[in-house]
């Protein structure tokens, strides 16, 4: 099963070394991985995605807990959390599509970046299943590139 | 008042209250060599490889119950103590390393003698560092000492640049250290132990499995106080040996690949194991799906990941195993529940069937006349040392026997690389034992292939005047590779044989040191006890029956019950 992992880290050269290696070392698997600054710059924040059953989940938390640079590890599948990728996909745009990628884009609320007379690029958000169903409605119209974020994702406040 | 960063390094060692380093100089770590000729109560002992200082600090850690430390130049040097610093990884031994590097300004410049020691040693240390700032060297160190010997113990890095030794800067003044990312958990939860307590008393076949986190917590005591008070029967781990008395009638000796039939057999049949600082690792586990089918399994580890690592745990304490094993024993002495004479009359029928498999299939070998079996050499060593001697180790056949057949009643006496399982360990860890232990006798148990990876060390056994025994098992084959040849490979034996070898008696006398040799069985004994009353470095070169086997054998993949007796 899919988790999405958010760890707090000291933003110190090497750091995210010490998280890859780890996964590659113990044999595990990132799926997507996404780093900043948090707003206190000693810290950044490290959002990845990664699978496995509870077992191998407990023991990805633990031993990135037991890095000494690793402030705090949340499985953000234990909350209700909110999750966003970006994707920049070139497609061809020719006369006969062009008006056709445009209502797509309208649909998935994205937005061109850049236009040129055989192509556009589409900018979309959105969890990773929208930008999936995104590629997939244009991929027989053709498309040229893709460049995707890795995900994102904060824990919803509490409600009450 | 500044100090050049050289002094500031040394004069924080002392602070942290280090007497012995291992090292070997080189170009960048000139200032810092120096700088110890100033220092006549810190002693430098200088190996012959690297990869020494790193095993010799190794052992100096785990006989003092202190932080061992080494001291390298970059580059090579540094590469060097890979191994050594692996090994301390895997057994959980607190060391500090010092490496040297070239000067900031050259760092990624691929200069001479330059190498990413801190990414290379990433995997293998439990923190380590590269000092960009002089005023960050101080704090450094002082916190290495703290991860290093903390928590679950293990092995620090610091990669020194060339210019941070001559830097000028003042001394900060000494504070504990803070950490906000790092606080080990050393107090059980109490609810925990009341749960493993609770699960002990209703035990009608339970079973102490014991491993080295008993003798780094300098538990002992207390796990021999819960042992006699509840009556339970203990194994040991390679790494736990001497955390319990081997000779005390609840000892079950090891357990696992080469453990005895007693123990693999009471694991199987217990119906609770209480874990102390172990973690089930797979040369005691065997085959998973067979390992202890019907115990319900308490874990005491004071670090979480080894929890339900390979074996799901039913009642898991996080603790520093002296504070769990105080808190159960506590529990048992206020319970009114608990009372000793019955509780130990429930579990007596239980004791009876270990007694019973311990009689069927004891720790034993086949004598052959005129032959030296090397279990009688251990035996010997055993008894001629009446048990006391501090005893290390190479890999292979030698730690088995070793293992098997000296008993060890008090810890931080048997020194072997139990996790990496490091050819080469044994002779610098028992000069390392021997600068940490003056007065005590340290016998390496050797192998005749083992032996020669860190041969040249006997120059530093020399030059220390450590008299340090070396009893090499010789049997012309690198033994342990060569018995899975004979058992699962139809005896082809592939790249094991090594009968061209040094002569060891006038290797030892080449270097200075003595030399000494048996041949047959009742050679063996003057052999030792000539050795033991030489005060100067001995090769005891015992030539041993040329295929004889460790026994019993779990072979790998096997379920532990599965066990090969002869």
């Amino acid at each position: 099963m899919k988790h999405t992992l958010s760890v707090l880290l000291q933003n110190k050269p090497g750091v995210l070394s010490r998280v890859t290696g780890l996964f590659s070392g113990r044999g595990f698997n990132i799926e997507s991985l996404s780093v900043n600054e948090t707003l206190d710059p000693g810290i950044s924040c490290l959002v990845l995605v990664t699978s496995g059953d509870s077992t191998i989940i407990e023991q990805i938390t633990k031993q990135l807990h037991k890095l000494i640079d690793v402030i705090k590890v949340s499985d953000m599948n234990e909350v209700d959390y909110v999750e966003r990728e970006m994707a920049i996909i070139r497609v061809k745009a020719e006369a006969n599509t062009r008006a056709e990628v445009l209502r797509i884009a309208d649909i998935f609320r994205g937005k061109v970046v850049d236009v040129s007379p055989k192509s556009y690029a589409l900018e979309v958000t959105g969890a990773a299943d929208k930008i999936q169903a995104v590629i997939d409605i244009l991929r027989p119209i053709g498309i040229q590139e893709i460049v995707r974020t890795g995900t994102i994702a904060i824990a919803r406040a509490k409600k009450k | 008042m500044k100090i050049t960063g050289a002094q500031a390094m040394i004069k924080c060692l002392e602070e942290q209250g280090v007497e012995v380093i291992f090292g070997f100089p080189g170009g960048v770590v000139i200032d810092i060599f120096d700088e110890l000729l100033r220092h006549e109560n810190l002693t430098h002992v200088l190996v012959r490889h690297e990869q020494a200082a790193v095993h010799a600090a190794d052992a100096y850690a785990r006989v003092k119950g202190t932080v061992g430390v080494a001291l390298v130049t970059s580059g090579p040097g540094a590469t060097n103590t890979v191994t050594g610093i692996a090994s301390a990884y895997l057994d959980s031994i607190p060391i500090v390393v010092f490496t040297g590097q070239v000067p900031t300004a050259l760092i990624g410049n691929d200069a001479f003698q330059e190498v990413d020691i801190v990414g290379i040693t990433r995997p293998c240390t439990k923190h380590n560092y590269l000092v960009k700032n002089p005023a960050d060297l101080v704090p450094t160190i002082r916190e290495a000492f703290y991860i290093a010997r903390s928590g679950r113990p293990g092995p620090v890095l610091i990669d020194l640049p060339k210019d941070i030794s001559v830097a000028k800067i003042k001394y900060p003044p000494l504070k504990p250290v803070q950490m906000r990312t790092y606080k080990p958990t050393y107090e059980p939860h109490p609810g925990q132990i009341e749960k493993a307590c609770k699960a002990i008393l209703k035990a009608q076949r339970p079973v102490i499995y014991a491993g080295g986190g008993v003798i780094s917590a300098d538990a002992n005591k207390e796990l021999t106080e819960l042992a006699t008070k509840l009556s339970i029967p203990v194994t040991m781990t390679l790494m736990g040996l001497g955390g319990f008395p081997g000779t005390h009638k609840l000892s079950m000796g090891m357990l696992g690949m080469h453990g005895t039939y007693c123990s693999n057999m009471a694991m199987r049949e217990s119906d609770v194991i209480v874990a102390v600082g172990a973690r089930f690792d797979d040369r005691i586990t065997g085959r998973l799906d067979a390992f202890a089918p019907h115990a319900k399994i308490i874990h005491i580890d004071i670090d979480p990941t080894s929890i339900s690592k390979n074996v799901p745990v039913d009642i898991p304490i996080v603790a520093d195993c002296k504070h769990a094993l105080t808190g159960m024993n506590t529990w048992f002495d206020r319970n009114s529940d608990f009372n000793k004479v019955s509780q130990g009359k429930k579990t007596e029928p239980w004791r009876k069937q270990i007694k019973e498999w311990e009689k069927k299939h004891p720790l034993t070998y086949k004598k052959e006349k005129g032959i030296i079996k090397p279990q009688f050499v251990v035996q010997k060593l055993y008894e001629l040392t009446k048990g006391e001697a501090i005893i290390t180790t190479e890999v292979g056949q030698n730690q088995m026997w070793a293992a098997q057949f000296y008993k060890f009643n008090n810890p931080r006496a048997f020194m072997t690389s139990g996790g990496l399982g490091v050819m080469g360990y044994g002779f610098p860890a028992a000069i390392g034992a021997q600068m940490a232990a003056p007065d005590r006798t340290v016998i390496d148990i050797a192998g005749d292939g083992s032996i020669q990876m860190n041969i040249q060390e006997l120059a530093t056994a020399r030059q220390q005047k450590c008299p340090v025994k070396i009893a090499i098992l010789n049997n012309g084959y690198l033994g342990m590779v060569r018995q899975w040849q004979e058992l699962f490979y139809e005896k082809r034996y592939s790249g094991t044989n090594i009968e061209v070898a040094p002569n060891f008696v006038a290797l030892a006398e080449a270097y200075g040191a003595v030399g000494l040799r048996a041949t047959k069985p009742s050679e063996v004994e003057p052999v030792i006890k000539k050795a033991l009353a030489t005060d100067n470095t001995v090769i005891m070169d015992f030539v041993i029956a040329r295929e004889e086997g460790v026994f019993p054998m779990v072979p790998a993949g096997k379920a532990t019950t599965e066990m090969l007796l002869a």
